[in-house]
């Protein structure tokens, strides 16, 4: 590549040599005058185009587009700035929602450890008098079995007495007088026996 | 010696003689460039502008970075006041820059290394800075040859420096960005004329010269535009905010 440039630029060299031993030289071509109006007519026609589209047409459109996207930017960083403020305020929010419901979570289960506090001392009321009820049902039946037992008992003696007496004696003793007999030994040792 | 380095400067007509007269206009290699500048210029700038996206493309970012670029660069030197004069002085930047940096290339022809183009140029910058200034401050414009705070006995001396200062500013001017354009250009072809006649035995030398020097002169094109703006923005501020 650098090598075609080089033979290039040679060649190129070669070829202008010619042309510069056939003009004729001497001195600056700037002192000239030769072109100088021309030189003048072309660049003041060339630049009052230049500035006139430039200044009417194309700098105003740049200058435009720049403001465009300065206020651009600014709406949007204006933008940006309120949603983030909104969605501070809406953090804001979320938190006091969630201390509020904590706080009720809390509340709740407190209310909720009363009731079943009140509920279970209620049940065990309610038991408590079930059982004391059965405990005094159950000591009914008892006091009457130990009724009923001491007649039975007494009933057994007084047979048995009888019964005792026959084959001892061979004789039947009235069953009156052994009861009469029995009460009052029952109710000499009763004490001893049923302890009440 | 090869080619003389100043044959790249002719001008020449392009097509038939035209005559004003008894002024020449004829169409000239010059006028063939000025006119290629100035289309590259609009082309360039129109599709830089044609449509706005929030994201620019790379032809919008070159526009709007050069439209950007002169508009600083007036701001700064000669304040908010210029402000009517930028789209002037942006397409004088954009008219040199592109002048020097088609020049830069091969077998072109650079338009302001031609005295008489940058003459005219500064000739206009001059007149038109004088008449703004004397329509804003009336002849009070003329304080600009009087500094404040000199001795009285200095004050003539002084004056006469002040004018004849403010006279060569378009010559100064033009011949600044005449003689860059030209020296480097005329370099160039002299260190193109050494490797061809080093041969490709010795001209390795004068090649790596030419170019660096190629490098350089691009520099020269850009800051001799970005120069020749500046100081048309420093006479415009001395007219517009007359602060001595």
């Amino acid at each position: 590549m650098i090598k075609k440039i080089f033979f290039q630029l040679i060649f190129f060299n070669l070829f202008f040599l010619r042309e510069v031993f056939g003009a004729e030289s001497g001195g600056m071509p700037q002192l000239n005058p030769e072109f100088w109006i021309s030189q003048i007519f072309w660049l003041i026609i060339t630049f009052g185009f230049l500035y006139i589209l430039l200044s009417k047409l194309i700098l105003p459109k740049i200058s435009l587009n720049l403001e465009l996207r300065k206020s651009q930017i600014q709406e949007n960083i204006e933008a940006a700035e309120k949603q983030r403020e909104s969605s501070e305020a809406k953090l804001k929010e979320y938190e006091n929602i969630i201390s509020k419901s904590k706080l009720e979570a809390n509340n709740i289960l407190k209310e909720a450890r009363k009731n079943v506090l009140k509920e279970i001392n209620a049940k065990k009321k309610t038991l408590d008098k079930q059982v004391d009820e059965e405990i005094k049902k159950v000591e009914q039946e008892i006091n009457l079995l130990k009724k009923s037992a001491s007649e039975k008992i007494n009933k057994i003696a007084i047979e048995t007495t009888s019964e005792l007496l026959v084959k001892l004696i061979g004789a039947e003793v009235n069953s009156s007088s052994i009861s009469a007999i029995v009460d009052d030994l029952s109710k000499k040792n009763g004490a001893k026996y049923y302890g009440n | 010696m090869a080619a003389n380095p100043m044959t790249q400067f002719e001008v020449y007509r392009i097509g038939p003689e035209i005559k004003v007269g008894a002024f020449d206009i004829s169409f000239t290699n010059a006028s063939l460039f000025m006119v290629v500048s100035s289309l590259a210029i609009l082309i360039i700038f129109n599709f830089g502008s044609k449509k706005n996206s929030l994201l620019p493309t790379k032809i919008q970012l070159l526009t709007e970075l050069s439209y950007t670029f002169v508009s600083k660069m007036i701001s700064d030197t000669a304040g908010s006041k210029a402000k009517p004069y930028f789209s002037l002085i942006f397409s004088l930047f954009m008219f040199v820059l592109f002048c020097n940096m088609f020049g830069m290339i091969p077998y072109t022809f650079t338009v302001t290394s031609h005295i008489i183009v940058t003459f005219v140029l500064a000739a206009f910058i001059f007149i038109g800075v004088t008449i703004i200034g004397f329509i804003k401050h009336g002849f009070g414009y003329l304080k600009l040859f009087v500094p404040s705070g000199v001795p009285v006995v200095l004050l003539p001396l002084i004056v006469i420096i002040e004018i004849i200062s403010y006279l060569s500013r378009p010559i100064s001017l033009s011949v600044r960005l005449f003689a860059n354009m030209m020296a480097g250009h005329t370099m160039m072809k002299v260190f193109g004329g050494f490797v061809i006649s080093l041969g490709v035995v010795g001209g390795w030398l004068p090649l790596s010269f030419s170019v660096a020097l190629t490098g350089l002169e691009i520099l020269v094109a850009f800051l001799q535009a970005y120069v020749f703006a500046i100081l048309t923005c420093i006479y415009l501020n001395d007219a517009l905010n007359l602060h001595h």
